[in-house]
């Protein structure tokens, strides 16, 4: 009987720490690894896996969805990129001059050398963004404020 | 030493009030999770849907659970978010998955004049039952399926309409 009622209060502890955890996440901040290195020197400036950094993203950007160009954002897939291009300006990509259409922005890596962006399929809704980069948290040593 | 006495007094009240601040929190908590990630209740309204969904604004409960999935189908009526402006929602039916191809006519009132496109991956092709006032993805092209925020359930509102939608 105690083993059982042990489990059941684990369980009921986890369970609301996992929904606590969820809604600060999706309301508040999060920490998301930086995968590759299509924004360094930002992030990530050398190759070493063991080193990734970890970023701070917060959430009170969505409830306006007011970004300003500059702004790292970080989409779903925790794909992280800069806004270069806001709704409704030209951008100059490598053939033509293209119009940012509303509703949506044009993001580029910081290594333009290796970066899948906006150059490759053309400006991304803005509803896909899931939060802005404010800082790196981790390693200690590059512990920053983003510009 | 006496405002170490009223401290002591007041500490046992603390605790309780701390106690049940957390209960509405975690409560409200639980709220954002359900909303957010299993079920939802939406008011919709606007002519894009007649005659499925009525003018005047209906409640539809709308389940998010299927696109997480990959389970959204043809003639689901999705809620997604606005590619023209992603502080609104939009309610439309999901016509074309990625790979299809699909013809439409480029003016409803016009006529003849067709297009014809092909759905390309990781996009969905959503449109209006009203094709005659309806933003959708003639005017704005393919959305990508990640846009996808829920997946309509059945109408609870107004009393008379409850049900399916179909």
């Amino acid at each position: 009987m105690g083993i059982q009622n042990l489990l059941w209060q684990v369980t009921k502890k986890a369970f609301t720490g996992g929904i606590i955890g969820v809604t600060i996440s999706d309301r508040c901040c999060s920490v998301v690894p930086v995968r590759g290195d299509s924004m360094s020197p930002t992030f990530n400036p050398q190759r070493n896996s063991y080193l990734d950094d970890y970023v701070l993203v917060e959430k009170f950007c969505l409830q306006d969805y007011k970004f300003a160009r500059g702004d790292v954002v970080v989409f779903r897939d925790r794909y992280i990129k800069r806004i270069v291009g806001l709704p409704g300006e030209w951008i100059s990509s490598s053939r033509d001059v293209i119009r940012v259409p509303e509703g949506h922005c044009w993001v580029e890596g910081d290594n333009k050398a290796s970066s899948l962006d906006s150059r490759t399929f053309g400006p991304i809704p803005l509803g896909l963004i899931r939060g802005r980069v404010t800082g790196v948290v981790w390693p200690p040593q590059r512990v920053s404020k983003i510009s | 030493m006496r405002w170490l006495r009223y401290l002591n007094q007041w500490r046992g009240t603390a605790k309780e009030a701390l106690e049940q601040v957390s209960i509405v929190a975690k409560f409200l908590c639980l709220i954002h999770v359900t909303d957010r990630y299993i079920i939802s209740s939406t008011h919709v309204q606007g002519p894009s849907m007649l005659p499925t969904l009525n003018l005047t604004g209906d409640v539809i409960l709308a389940e998010h659970l299927s696109h997480r999935f990959g389970k959204i189908g043809l003639g689901d009526i999705v809620l997604v978010r606005s590619p023209t402006d992603p502080t609104r929602m939009v309610t439309k039916r999901v016509l074309g998955l990625e790979g299809h191809r699909l013809s439409f006519s480029a003016d409803p009132l016009v006529g003849d004049s067709s297009i014809s496109v092909v759905v390309p991956k990781g996009h969905v092709w959503i449109q209006g039952d009203n094709l005659y006032a309806s933003t959708d993805s003639r005017n704005f092209g393919p959305v990508p399926y990640n846009l996808i925020e829920g997946k309509a359930l059945l109408r609870v509102w107004p009393p008379r309409f409850f049900g399916s939608l179909r």
